[in-house]
């Protein structure tokens, strides 16, 4: 007769069951708690330097970022990363968008297999040399002679960088959304006689909007988190004051305050103008996170709809 | 006259109605968006051919001039002598410190979250939104996570900013795209496969080991070789974890450190001295070259992995 035992498997392949699923679940959980650590490091160090500073009104409102002088003034980070964001997304809107539109509703298979791989080599680029190319060539070659800014470097030429590094992303994301548009819709338009125009501008784009806009808000969210580029051709080396929100301006960004924070400071770990980091990383990390909770809720939704 | 009247109005008729199906009126919006579309696609191809123009053009009379020596020679404060070896021997490093902890850890998880997980529970979807907003994070952060957990915390064992504190770091910063990616691959295995393996008795590990793994493998892959490729060409969390921009001789693995990425960083600042034949310039854009043929090196790997990988699957 057939009993329960005959069926359980033998006693090595229940013990393997078991260590295999607790080495695994173990493995899942860790992911868990690197996002609570990252909670954790980043309050902790800005209590902590809510506690180091000597508060006076002008600590965090007085013009200008200088760490070493305790002066900390959020508006230079925040408007610096406010500027290079919208110079980049300028730049990655239309051209992400447009690669995304011209892939999905244009190219012919054979153009498609040529063009994706190479946005997808540009997206494996790293950004030191992205920073690189700014140095040498957006910054010299095409932003000073067309805008003639103050200094070479500036947050004109750093938003360009970071654009260009944004470009994939959007366009990924956006391809995604326009990949989503069942077929049957544009089969309807072309049947009642619309041109490819009017089926582009009236139906899909209608049709794909929310992902486009979860694309353009997770491409947001890159720029802002963007660093190098930021640190390399922003036009300051770690403090400044705020020259005003012209592109031609040189800046401050976020994250090129928390670079230069710990790169200045080899001998002396600690003391507030080291333990601002954490501060900006905490700003940092909830204006991303809202952001791509924003972004990953809207794209969810139109995985739903279709 | 009676009778031909009709068909006089009917052929008018079919005029009028052939006339209104080809319309004659060229489509100006539809060619005017076809080109601009057009242009964005080839205008980001001519930034892309710009930026390796650039990096490979300046590049090209300091490599020649100076060969091997270049990969082999430690870094120093003249252009015409100075070498990648110190960020070579980082990156190294760090590479096979994610191939060692990230890489099996995130199939690991991966495997759970497909294989073993109830989808159902909230536990599961908790998890799964986490990863995806860990993936989300900005490199920077990893850094300072990095520099408090594997430089200060687990010291002891990491001697403090050395390679293997940057290492894990990396390995941390990669884990979601590694979870993600190998969730997606297994993810492809078809049902049938794995109901084979219960129909004969296996348990769910062996379905896992025999079945599943061997079937997702290729995907998996490519997800590795994506994630190892961000980790080398990654600059942020190295200075934060205290990546050395300075001079540095020595490599070790338990003195401070230095990443070919770093030494671009480093090197594109910095003014030329007097006297040299080079710049500095000169110097980050070779480091630019060997860093990128390592890194579009991985990425091309993977792309064409993923392309054999989805013919397979359209071929079934």
């Amino acid at each position: 007769m057939l009993t329960i035992s005959d069926l359980q498997g033998s006693r090595s392949q229940r013990r393997a069951e078991l260590v295999s699923r607790r080495l695994f679940q173990g493995a899942a959980i860790t992911t868990v708690v690197i996002s609570l650590l990252i909670l954790f490091v980043l309050f902790r160090g800005a209590i902590n330097f809510l506690n180091l500073v000597e508060w006076d009104l002008g600590l965090l409102s007085d013009n200008g970022w200088f760490p070493r002088r305790e002066r900390f003034d959020l508006r230079t980070i925040i408007a610096g990363s406010i500027v290079m964001g919208s110079v980049a997304m300028l730049v990655a809107t239309p051209f992400g968008l447009g690669v995304a539109i011209y892939l999905s509703e244009y190219a012919s298979p054979r153009v498609r297999r040529v063009i994706k791989p190479v946005v997808e080599v540009l997206a494996g680029i790293p950004s030191v040399i992205v920073g690189y190319f700014v140095l040498r060539f957006v910054a010299p070659e095409f932003v000073t002679p067309i805008f003639n800014p103050a200094t070479q470097n500036n947050m004109l030429a750093a938003g360009i960088g970071i654009g260009v590094l944004v470009i994939p992303i959007m366009a990924s994301v956006s391809e995604d959304a326009l990949a989503a548009v069942p077929n049957s819709l544009r089969e309807a338009s072309y049947g009642i006689g619309a041109r490819k125009f009017d089926t582009v501008v009236s139906v899909v784009l209608p049709a794909a909007v929310s992902g486009l806009v979860a694309a353009f808000i997770i491409a947001i969210s890159r720029a802002i988190g963007e660093t190098m580029v930021a640190t390399m051709a922003g036009g300051f080396d770690g403090a400044g004051l705020f020259e005003g929100w012209a592109p031609t301006n040189r800046g401050l960004t976020m994250t090129a305050a928390m670079t230069n924070a710990v790169g200045g400071t080899d001998q002396d770990v600690g003391g507030p103008s080291f333990e601002v980091l954490y501060f900006v990383g905490g700003l940092l990390f909830a204006l991303t996170l809202t952001l791509n909770v924003i972004g990953n809720r809207v794209v969810n939704r139109v995985r739903e709809k279709y | 006259m009676a009778l031909t009247t009709p068909s006089d109005a009917g052929a008018t008729a079919r005029e009028v109605i052939a006339a209104s199906l080809h319309r004659r009126d060229r489509d100006v919006r539809g060619i005017v968006l076809a080109t601009l579309l057009l242009a964005a696609t080839a205008a980001t191809l001519v930034i892309l051919v710009t930026l390796l123009t650039q990096v490979i053009g300046e590049s090209a009379p300091y490599l020649a001039d100076r060969g091997t020596e270049f990969l082999t020679t430690p870094i120093g404060s003249n252009p015409d002598q100075i070498g990648i070896w110190s960020g070579l021997y980082g990156s190294i490093g760090i590479g096979v410190i994610v191939i060692i902890v990230a890489i099996p850890m995130g199939i690991a998880a991966a495997i759970y979250l497909e294989e073993y997980a109830d989808q159902g529970r909230r536990v599961t979807q908790l998890i799964l939104v986490n990863i995806r907003n860990l993936a989300g994070v900005p490199a920077v952060i990893y850094g300072v996570l990095g520099f408090i957990i594997f430089v200060k915390w687990l010291d002891p064992i990491t001697s403090g900013d050395t390679v293997i504190a940057a290492g894990l770091t990396m390995s941390v910063l990669v884990l979601p795209i590694v979870v993600i990616t190998s969730m997606e691959a297994i993810r492809a295995v078809p049902q049938g496969l794995r109901d084979g393996g219960y129909g004969v008795g296996a348990s769910r590990w062996e379905v896992v080991r025999d079945h599943v793994l061997p079937y997702a493998a290729p995907g998996i892959l490519t997800g590795t070789v994506l994630s190892l490729a961000r980790a080398l060409g990654e600059a942020a969390p190295l200075i934060i974890v205290g990546a050395i921009t300075g001079f540095l001789p020595e490599t070790t693995l338990t003195e401070k450190f230095t990443a070919v990425p770093i030494l671009i960083y480093r090197w594109s600042g910095q003014p030329q001295p007097p006297g040299s034949e080079f710049s500095f310039t000169a110097a980050a854009a070779g480091a630019g070259v060997v860093l990128l043929v390592l890194v579009l090196f991985f990425n091309a790997s993977a792309i064409y992995l993923r392309n054999r990988f989805e013919k397979v699957r359209v071929g079934q």
